[in-house]
């Protein structure tokens, strides 16, 4: 790991041009042009120190976590643990307890469900949602909401696509059971006042979750300042490898949730008649971990770290800002989500041309880009539009990629003229 | 690559679709719809016997699934039920295989292009799939998953 994770110096004061050079993905040609990734919500890029590391990991160290009594078994396992320890700091949680590994935000989300939400949600008590969720923070509530017939509320936003705080706190009362509402929107970019609904709810003795996947390549969070009780994140929205992610929850809540998956190493003792389950967070780790994406999630904290979240969020902040004023220039086009509070994504629709028109001809100009619902089909009809093309900002764009997606607008208008 | 994807005739019918209406007395309709994209197209199919007497659509969808819908009306108004089912698997052929554009494809051979973008077949298909199942089955809705 010695290589793999010793710092590397990052001079640039505005963190993109040479950090670009850290992420070998971003250096190629897509159709004859340079390409212009900016599909960073759907997923980000991952710099050559988190290859490496998870590289080395299987060259050198791979073997299962927690069993061995071997040199081999002992490093996997110290590396492992040591993300966790990255973790934990990352998000300055209080205990490296209350950090479990699991899939991505999704899993995390799901697994509140089951066991938080299981236990506690019964038939007429009510979960409160906002209306700019993510599929995956709204089905797994259906699930749930369906089983134990339950209600799921949708707090409301306005026409920029911020939250409504006063009506959310009307949705609050002694049947709510939790809260759960994304940090940033995916598909508007909205962030939101996580630490003022967690305020808010817990003045009516309800707990939050968050969804973090947008927020944490962006932004500093602090678990224990927003004092959410839960907050989940995904590896690779952060620079790390697809199939991590984190659950962190106060360590009161976890130890008071049943299990999620049962099976190896979330266990102290399993005979016939009975089993006693293991300690937080390995009650919620059941079976081998994705070890590898582990080390690769704790190399991506590494990176972020060094480049410094306030360096992003201050570059980025200049960037969107921009790229929101290029975008307004182009006539026929009309930005959705226009909140306040801003990170990473301009979406749009354009006059007279569907989203999936526009995402073609801009891969064809290199630029990549998402084009469809993103997974948030209720906040788009809530706009009114089927779709948007949503371009994507992380701290390795710059002002040309910005420059390069407005061309592409401009030459799609030139076909639809 | 791009003009072969959106030719003029693409355009023009995505901008002005045919036959883009309900259709009161229709013997058939049936919803097409993807949900990759969230194109949606309601297609109405009146049969008289075995012939397609006469067919149209609604909906919202992308330059090629609007021209698509709106070239298939065009070319399957007046066919019968196998004609419209023969010509459907020529138009997946030609989208999908490297075989040669059948000649008797029409009007429908602009949509050659779409072959060099995968990631489209499944829009320049879904009226198709709608059609296919219109003239097998009773009111459904179709998806391309």
């Amino acid at each position: 790991m010695a290589a793999a994770t010793e710092p590397r110096a990052v001079t640039e004061p505005h963190a993109s041009a040479s950090a670009r050079e850290h992420f070998p993905v971003l250096d190629q040609r897509v159709h004859g042009k340079p390409l212009v990734y900016l599909d960073n919500a759907a997923t980000t890029q991952k710099p050559q120190m988190v290859l490496d590391a998870m590289n080395q990991f299987y060259q050198m160290d791979n073997s299962n976590i927690h069993r061995g009594v071997h040199e081999l078994s002992e490093r996997s396992t110290q590396h492992y643990e040591a993300a966790r320890v990255k973790i934990q700091s990352f998000l300055n949680a209080a205990d490296w307890r209350e950090i479990v590994f699991v899939r991505g935000v999704t899993e995390a989300i799901n697994l509140v469900a089951y066991t938080y939400g299981r236990r506690h949600v019964q038939a007429g008590d009510e979960i409160v949602i906002s209306a700019m969720e993510h599929h995956s923070n709204i089905v797994p509530w259906q699930i749930l909401c369906e089983e134990k017939q339950a209600i799921l509320r949708i707090a409301p936003i306005n026409q920029r696509g911020e939250l409504l705080l006063d009506e959310f706190e009307k949705l609050l009362g002694p049947r709510t059971k939790l809260v759960s509402v994304v940090h940033v929107s995916n598909a508007l970019g909205t962030i939101n006042p996580v630490a003022e609904v967690t305020r808010i709810a817990h003045r009516h003795g309800v707990p939050v979750f968050i969804d973090g996947a947008q927020a944490v390549a962006h932004m500093k969070v602090d678990v224990q300042q927003l004092d959410c009780d839960f907050y989940a994140l995904s590896g690779h929205k952060m620079f790390g490898p697809t199939g991590i992610g984190v659950l962190y929850g106060k360590a009161e809540l976890l130890n008071k949730m049943p299990p999620y998956q049962g099976g190896g190493d979330m266990i102290r003792s399993v005979t016939f008649a009975k089993t006693t389950y293991n300690e937080l967070p390995y009650k919620f780790e059941a079976g081998t971990p994705n070890i590898a994406g582990t080390i690769g999630l704790g190399a991506a904290v590494d990176y972020i770290n060094e480049i410094g979240l306030d360096r992003i969020q201050a570059y980025e902040h200049d960037l969107l800002a921009y790229g929101t004023e290029q975008l307004e220039r182009i006539p026929g086009l009309r930005l959705i989500g226009t909140a306040r509070e801003k990170a990473s994504v301009l979406s749009f629709v354009l006059e007279g041309v569907h989203p999936h028109d526009v995402g073609t001809i801009l891969d064809r100009e290199g630029v990549a880009v998402r084009t469809g619902h993103h997974c948030a089909q209720p906040v788009l009809e809530w706009f009114g539009v089927p779709a948007t093309t949503r371009a994507s900002l992380a701290f390795y764009n710059t002002k040309q990629d910005i420059d390069a997606l407005v061309g592409g607008i401009y030459k799609v208008k030139e076909i639809f003229a | 690559m791009l003009e072969g994807l959106y030719q003029e005739v693409i355009l023009d019918h995505s901008k002005r679709p045919r036959n883009f209406h309900h259709m009161a007395d229709a013997t058939r309709r049936v919803e097409g719809y993807n949900p990759l994209c969230g194109d949606k197209l309601a297609l109405f199919v009146k049969l008289d016997g075995e012939t397609v007497q006469d067919i149209s659509f609604v909906g919202a969808g992308c330059a090629i699934s609007t021209a698509s819908a709106s070239l298939m009306t065009e070319t399957v108004k007046g066919k019968s039920r196998q004609e419209a089912v023969q010509m459907m698997e020529r138009f997946h052929d030609l989208l999908t295989t490297e075989k040669p554009a059948s000649a008797n494809l029409g009007k429908l051979a602009v949509f050659s292009g779409v072959r060099e973008f995968p990631a489209r077949v499944k829009c320049a298909t879904l009226a198709w799939h709608t059609l296919k199942s219109a003239l097998t089955s009773a009111e459904e809705v179709v998806s391309t998953e």
